[in-house]
């Protein structure tokens, strides 16, 4: 299954919810513009959760190309994939390797978000491109933190580094590394505790494990990426901003986007914070993960509602 | 980030001043601000909107009181009409006698924090002289065997599990027998996270509930979530008939609006609330509180004193 199709997969019922809201507004072949549609759309839009601003801005931009006129689904649906597109502009962000030696990958987010199954299906894709792995057991707070991405190492059949519960994750991460390079390891993750961004001192314990990182290679870590449950409201906001304040995220990673939650909350971290989505998690298993692509994730969400090219 | 409705609030509800009466277009501009409020924080879009006319409609014609500035009796209202919608209170988990075994049962979405809670109500029993088992029913997701272990070893709290099953229904139903064995009089469920559109998943939580008969069902909600709580807090209802809501992570910035959405559409009484990792970081559910949160109200009445 391509990579295309998987993301449309993982959407699927996210598309159907709104398929039926959308049909919904224009019950039949036209309609006309006004103040109460214009409102049912604001209520579609909400739904998303792209925040007050995103959804005003593309209600906005509806009322200026048609308030008074009677139109079609079709018109109004492009308004809003062009000015969605818009505001989710960005390059397709892979991983970015280093030039040599091993890249180092560290993963962050609030607790439960999906950071440890996250690195499981990165792993995994990194196995399939014939890269060797070595893991990094950073959270060692949690109950069995360990234990879990252990699990996903001997499934994955990829090294990992670990310390008993306790030990400061600067240290893990630090030891980690240090096998990447000695066995010639294409990529080192490193997986850490979930934590609050209002947490001032794990907060600061965030930027120790970076620096710590940094002892042995300078340019690393090559990727800080963090985990954002798509279930996430406008909190988000507020963690990819602190995040973005302790360490130096490179990426998204939108977790559990296989549920009826849209993550929209992207949209507006897009605009204020200004980090791209790089990988979406569309399930629990290692392969349920796929490349973001602003256009495929706008045109997923409207594509059901018919004027979307049939083919693929 | 909330600036914007502070002084726009402020603004609003000075015009106010010596108004004889409230109406809706004297509120007009600072209902507007509370909407947006709500909305930012993460209120369902319609839940909001049903709220915002049934606020409206009880405060026009309110004779602005002599006593009060119309704006304090404008948040009043406002917030009044929130902790209605959250309540009323309901903290007990209806235990039935020592001698008799009562059984809980968490589920919630995937990473909401329900083995946590789990620990965290084992130990708030066991303080109160109870004698709880908690029982491992999630077989999906690696380690939350170990991670239950761990919690029941740092309480000494018994925990049941049996690594060779696979079926969490015989695994539960093994835990219940074990449990009058054991002489313990609660049984706490963890069952695995599942989404609300998982049909399988759903119909094993089904069959938990229809073999085991939980006492009560707890869904556990993550403090986060936001427009989409109102769709599985909706299907777990469906599913389970639940009979109260935990919800955690409380303890960072989320304004947690997901709070009077999940009472809105269940009419299922939040009963605790998680506020940190730690096992005791659990706390009674107060609507009062959660409305001034929801509402920004520390924000807003400092705003009003200044008016
Ligand atoms: N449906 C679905 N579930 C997911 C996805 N990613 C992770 N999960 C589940 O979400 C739960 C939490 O995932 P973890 O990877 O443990 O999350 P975490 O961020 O490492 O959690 P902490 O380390 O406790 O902060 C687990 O039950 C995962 O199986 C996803 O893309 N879709
Ligand atoms: N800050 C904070 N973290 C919490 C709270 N409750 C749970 N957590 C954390 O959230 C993460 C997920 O908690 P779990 O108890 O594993 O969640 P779960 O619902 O059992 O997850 P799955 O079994 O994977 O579906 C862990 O890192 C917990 O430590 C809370 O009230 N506050
Ligand atoms: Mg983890
Ligand atoms: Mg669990």
């Amino acid at each position: 299954m391509g990579i295309f199709d998987k993301f449309k997969r993982g959407l699927a019922k996210t598309k159907s919810v709104l398929k039926t809201d959308v049909r919904d507004l224009f019950k039949s072949e036209g309609r006309l513009i006004d103040d109460g549609f214009l409102d049912e759309m604001r209520a579609l839009l909400f739904k998303t959760d792209m925040g007050y601003d995103s959804v005003e801005e593309i209600v906005a931009e509806v009322a200026k190309n048609f308030r008074g006129r009677v139109v079609t689904l079709e018109d109004v649906v492009a308004t809003w994939k062009d000015k969605l597109s818009e505001l989710m502009a960005q390059d397709a962000s892979p991983i970015s390797f280093a030039q040599n030696g091993p890249t180092v990958i560290m993963v962050a987010g609030v607790n439960g978000a999906g950071k440890t199954t996250s690195i499981a299906k990165l792993s995994k894709m990194f196995v399939d491109e014939g890269r060797k792995v070595v893991l990094g057991a950073g959270d060692t707070f949690r109950a069995a933190a360990v234990e879990q991405l252990t699990i996903w190492s001997d499934r994955l059949g990829v090294d990992i580094v670990k310390e008993p519960q306790g030990t400061h994750p600067a240290t893990v991460a630090y030891k980690a590394v240090e096998r990447a390079v000695e066995t010639s390891a294409d990529v080192c993750i490193v997986d850490t505790a979930g934590r609050l961004q209002t947490q001032k001192n794990l907060m600061a314990e965030l930027t120790k494990i970076q620096q710590s990182i940094r002892k042995l290679i300078p340019a690393a870590p090559h990727e800080v990426l963090l985990v954002l449950d798509a279930t996430t409201g406008q909190n988000g906001i507020s963690q990819a901003g602190k995040f973005t304040e302790a360490v130096d995220c490179t990426g998204i990673v939108l977790a559990k986007l296989d549920g009826t939650a849209k993550g929209g909350v992207v949209v507006a971290i897009r605009q204020q914070v200004g980090l791209p989505v790089k990988y979406i998690g569309v399930g629990e298993q290692p392969e349920d993960l796929a490349l973001f692509k602003p256009a495929e994730f706008v045109d997923a969400l409207f594509a059901e509602v018919g004027v979307e090219p049939a083919a693929e | 980030m909330f600036e914007g409705l502070q002084d726009g609030l402020g603004s609003a509800l000075k015009t106010l001043r010596g108004k004889g009466k409230l109406s809706e277009s004297n509120m007009r501009d600072g209902l507007k601000l509370v909407e947006k409020s709500l909305l930012e924080a993460d209120v369902s879009f319609e839940v909001v909107r049903t709220f915002m006319s049934r606020v409206t409609e009880q405060a026009v014609g309110e004779k602005v009181l002599k006593s009060l500035n119309p704006d304090e009796q404008v948040v009043g209202i406002v917030h009044q009409a929130l902790i209605d919608l959250m309540g009323p209170v309901d903290h007990s988990l209806h235990l039935k006698g020592k001698d008799e075994v009562t059984v809980l049962m968490m589920c919630g979405l995937q990473g909401s924090g329900k083995t946590t809670t789990c620990g965290k109500l084992g130990r708030m029993l066991k303080e109160s002289g109870r004698k709880p088992l908690l029982v491992a029913a999630d077989l999906q997701r690696p380690a939350a065997i170990d991670q239950l272990h761990v919690l029941g070893e740092q309480l000494g709290i018994d925990v049941y599990s049996d690594r060779t099953n696979k079926d969490p229904v015989k695994v539960c139903n093994a835990a219940l027998k074990e449990a009058k064995k054991l002489g313990v009089d609660v049984v706490i469920l963890d069952t695995a996270g599942r989404l609300h559109v998982d049909d399988e998943l759903m119909g094993q939580l089904t069959n938990i509930d229809r073999q085991c008969g939980p006492d009560q069902a707890l869904l556990v909600v993550d403090g986060m979530t936001g427009q989409d709580a109102v769709n599985s807090a909706k299907a777990f209802n469906q599913a389970l008939e639940l009979d109260g809501v935990v919800m955690t992570k409380l303890d960072g910035d989320a304004r947690g609006g997901a709070a009077l959405s999940v009472k809105q559409v269940t009419g299922v009484p939040i009963k605790f609330i998680g506020t940190g990792e730690h096992l005791d970081a659990l706390e009674e559910f107060h609507p009062d509180r959660m409305a001034g949160r929801i509402l920004g109200q520390g924000d807003i009445l400092s705003l009003v004193e200044k008016a």
